[in-house]
């Protein structure tokens, strides 16, 4: 049995080392066509991950990656799109804030008040969708876009002084929240500092973990994405399973924003990252929904963003990162196809050749079986 | 003259040699039979001579000239066309839309091409009609449509794939009756059965493929359908047929005035009410589409009956969900293993949970237990004897037989009370049809009840203790498997007969011995 785990590890590792290495043989010909040198762009982003500040910044932004990716990659397991999560962890962070800055609770009650108001208000936004989906048939895909139009319109009123907006200048904010609900960060000296909040991040890496292969819960989920006729046939309420899906993976996508929010900002301003929902879709498929892949793809697409600035200090275009997290993007979904069927055929053909040779499992005791050599 | 010669074909696929150094030659005017068990490899060797796959060697000749096929056009271009074993026909189009429907090259698509239909039409004997509605012709009828759309593109060879399994016996007689037609033409046919009867009664020469490889000719003159069938599976032909009855009266499962609507409101099962015993196996016959899928559906829950009950044993289960109803001890043998019974890219042991995940050994509490399903896994590959290298690898590297004797092995592992058997042993080899027959017939000895679906009507004859026949949503008649003959379930089929199928006059000399009329031989041994 060894020899297929060693296979399972060979094929997990083959698709993102391929795309990966596409990505930057192709965004080398992009920097030769326009003239540019194509290798040290990538050695002056290399050099910048050296610098434990930088280090600090990428993982700072790689958790929040990490967490809108894993409520995706929910999604993805029971072939479910949510493609608004960006519209919900902006939502969520917003009312998030919002809480903070007018309750004023202990800490010990505070941060879990906050953290549940992200949770149910990315819950609620997704489950719309759900909804929609289960009772109306409305493709996901098309409501969760629609909801991310809807909630940018949500959060503009919500920012209007009459309601809950607090002008600072010419940005929108939405007051600072009280301190009770700051979460501290590790201190890294002059590097500065690491949001509290990481260590949610990995807490939900373990959890979906756990959830998606240690429970009949996620088991039926990954049934479900497996095969829906199959997954209705074992018993699960295909309904049901939409929907539940959906409000997971609006609730961990209501956290996304929490680590900026609570660890450094602590209001939700016109600054507020934005975008890190779309992203997040890219960084599970590189990381193939599973939260090891997901980790490493959640750093890789932090780096690209955090050392990218230092290029135009050097004539090169900043942008070169962009294209390259487009071209990984492409080159992932091409690249795994491609490595998921070339396993597929050569597990077929090894089960075939050990089956020929008489290796059957049961048929130990050296009466080795007559195999059915079709 | 030969109208097609194969010689030395070869083709792997991942895991298995389909073909192996197979040799085939079709004489002009001939009906040619291909007779094999399935998953012998009749269907990738008539996959490669209509271009669908190319063959990794040998050669093809047509007509003493070599050719490679590179797709199905070029196959059609040499006169080879194929006449699929599922239709491929428009419902919405016309008999004549659909004729023309991607050759309207050749006639056009008005008078011309009409005249052309009627003309090939009468010449074979095919009664087709050019105007009438697809949707409103029985299945024989769009069969004699494929016929004659691959006439109209021109082929003089034409490849049959099991066009019987759909017929009932009469319709399988005009079937030979339009194939001697055609032969008398000049035209050449390729058979593919595994029915001897059948292939004895049509076949000017036999050709028998077994785990991939011909190995032999036959003359039906010449050969008696034992010979045949020893050649097909090169042993004993194993028997579907229950030895004593078990059959007690403690019901297990009782449906009573069951009925499912389509969305336009035409009844899909209407007036459906049968009760099933403690160790008793009910047989359903049918063509398929006649309400088998929609009854499983509505006793294993996917589907909700619109009015009417089920019940297991003494509780009414008609509201109840799926996952009640398995854990209650419903057990489930899919028709389509595929979509229904497995998860292709699961390993076998995640493939052991699916349908049981509430279940011991699969879970404790909310938590699974990966650890005992895997050890249960190894067990059930070992007492259901799943060839496989390990529980490791997916299901959908092992073959259709043990992908099938997996599920049976899984449905029994958690003793149901009652089972329901669809196909289960289509697509799947001898050896495991024998097994999973023993298998079954062992749960009957210890009390289960079975609902058995079958297309084959040897295995429902073998194996039901009852039997009714489902036509157009309704259980039309019934029959008692000891004495009924697959002519008179046929007719039953058809909706010509219904109620109480006797003998109209009773006891041929065989009648006392009715195990003789169950065997897969069984019609054979009549015409002799």
């Amino acid at each position: 049995m060894k020899k297929f785990d060693k296979e399972r590890v060979l094929l997990a590792v083959a698709g993102p080392v391929i795309a990966l290495a596409v990505a930057f043989a192709l965004s080398s010909i992009v920097l030769i066509a326009s003239g540019k040198n194509p290798v040290e762009p990538y050695t002056l982003m290399f050099e910048q991950a050296t610098y434990s500040d930088v280090q600090v910044l990428i993982i700072n932004q790689a958790s929040m990656y990490y967490i809108a990716a894993l409520a995706v990659a929910i999604g993805f397991r029971m072939n479910l799109f949510n493609i608004g999560v960006d519209g919900q962890y902006q939502l969520a962070a917003m009312m998030t804030a919002i809480v903070g800055a007018h309750a004023n609770l202990p800490a010990a009650l505070q941060v879990p008040l906050l953290l549940l108001t992200a949770l149910c208000t990315g819950a609620f936004w997704a489950g719309i969708a759900g909804v929609l989906k289960v009772t109306r048939g409305v493709s996901e895909v098309v409501a969760t876009i629609m909801l991310n139009a809807i909630a940018t319109s949500v959060i503009a009123y919500l920012w209007l002084p009459d309601v809950f907006g607090v002008k600072v200048g010419n940005n929108n904010t939405t007051g600072v929240m009280h301190e009770s609900g700051w979460i501290p960060g590790f201190d890294m000296g002059d590097a500065g500092e690491i949001y509290g909040l990481v260590l949610l991040a990995v807490l939900l890496g373990i959890g979906y973990w756990i959830v998606l292969n240690r429970t009949r819960f996620g088991f039926d989920l990954r049934a479900s994405g497996a095969s829906e006729s199959a997954a209705a046939a074992s018993g699960v309420d295909p309904k049901r399973m939409v929907l539940t899906a959906m409000l997971i993976s609006g609730a961990i996508a209501g956290l996304a924003g929490l680590p900026i929010l609570m660890g450094d900002t602590h209001t939700f301003s016109l600054n507020f990252p934005t975008g890190i929902g779309f992203l997040g879709i890219g960084i599970a498929l590189l990381g193939r929904n599973s939260p090891v892949g997901i980790a490493f793809a959640a750093l890789l697409w932090a780096w690209l963003d955090k050392a990218s600035p230092e290029l135009d200090f050097h004539d090169y275009d900043k942008e070169i990162a962009v294209i390259m997290q487009g071209l990984i993007v492409l080159s992932v979904v091409v690249s795994y196809e491609a490595v998921r069927e070339w396993g597929l055929r050569r597990q077929q053909r090894r089960v075939g050749a050990e089956l020929a040779a008489g290796h059957v499992l049961g048929a130990d005791n050296n009466t080795s079986k007559e195999v059915a050599g079709r | 003259m030969t109208a097609v010669e194969l010689a030395g074909i070869t083709k792997r696929f991942p895991g298995v040699v389909a073909n192996h150094d197979i040799h085939l030659t079709v004489r002009k005017g001939t009906v040619h039979a291909l007779v094999g068990e399935n998953g012998a490899g009749k269907s990738t060797l008539m996959k490669i001579l209509y271009g669908m796959q190319k063959p990794d060697e040998g050669t093809i000749a047509v007509e003493g000239r070599q050719v490679t096929f590179s797709s199905p056009a070029d196959a059609i271009a040499r006169g080879i066309g194929m006449v699929h074993q599922h239709f491929m026909l428009a419902d919405n189009l016309t008999v004549l839309e659909n004729v023309v429907l991607g050759s309207e090259k050749l006639y056009g698509i008005g008078a011309k091409a009409r005249r052309k239909i009627k003309e090939l039409s009468d010449r074979y004997g095919l009664g087709v009609e050019p105007d009438r509605l697809m949707e409103e012709l029985g299945v024989a009828a769009r069969q004699r449509v494929e016929i004659l759309k691959v006439l109209y593109r021109g082929a003089t060879t034409l490849i049959l794939d099991e066009p019987t399994a759909v017929l009932v016996p009469q319709e399988v007689e005009a079937l030979f009756d339009n194939l001697r037609d055609l032969k008398a033409e000049g035209l050449s046919v390729i058979f593919i059965s595994h029915k001897l009867g059948e292939v004895l009664s049509v076949a000017d020469e036999i050709t028998v493929i077994r785990r991939g490889t011909t190995v032999g000719t036959a003359v039906p003159s010449q050969t008696t359908p034992r010979q045949l069938a020893e050649m097909m599976v090169g042993s004993e032909l194993p028997t579907p047929e229950t030895a004593e009855s078990t059959v007690t009266d403690r019901p297990v499962i009782t449906v009573d005035k069951l009925r499912l609507a389509a969305p336009g409101g035409k009844a899909l099962l209407d007036d459906i009410s049968f009760t099933i015993h403690e160790g008793e196996i009910l047989g359903i016959a049918g063509v398929e589409g006649n309400g088998q899928t929609e009854l499983v559906d509505a006793l294993i829950g996917l589907r909700n009956a619109d009015s009417g009950t089920i019940k297991l044993a003494d509780d009414e289960i008609t509201a109840w969900a799926t996952r009640k109803r398995r854990e209650h001890g419903i057990g489930y043998i899919p028709e389509d293993r595929h979509r229904h019974g497995l998860l292709l890219d699961a390993p076998l042991w995640e493939n052991r949970i699916l349908g049981h995940v509430t279940e011991k050994p699969n879970a404790k509490g909310v938590w699974l237990d990966p650890k005992a399903a895997q050890e249960d896994t190894r067990r059930i590959v070992a007492e259901y004897d799943v060839r496989t290298p390990g529980i490791d690898v997916t299901a959908a590297s092992l073959s259709g037989g043990n992908q099938q004797k997996l599920i049976v092995g899984r449905e029994m592992s958690h003793k149901p009370r009652f089972l329901i058997a669809a196909h289960p042993t289509r697509g799947v080899d001898v050896g495991a049809q024998a097994a999973i027959w023993d298998h079954i017939r062992e749960a009957r000895r210890e009390g289960l009840a079975v609902l058995l679906i079958s297309a084959d009507l040897d295995e429902l004859i073998g194996l039901s203790d009852t039997l009714r026949v489902i036509y157009n949503g309704k259980l039309v008649a019934d029959a008692d498997p000891a004495t009924v003959t697959p002519e008179e379930l046929g007719s039953a089929m058809t909706g010509a007969a219904t109620g109480h199928l006797e003998h109209p006059e009773n006891a041929e000399p065989g009648a006392d011995t009715p195990e003789i009329r169950k065997s897969p031989e069984a019609p054979e041994d009549e015409a002799r």
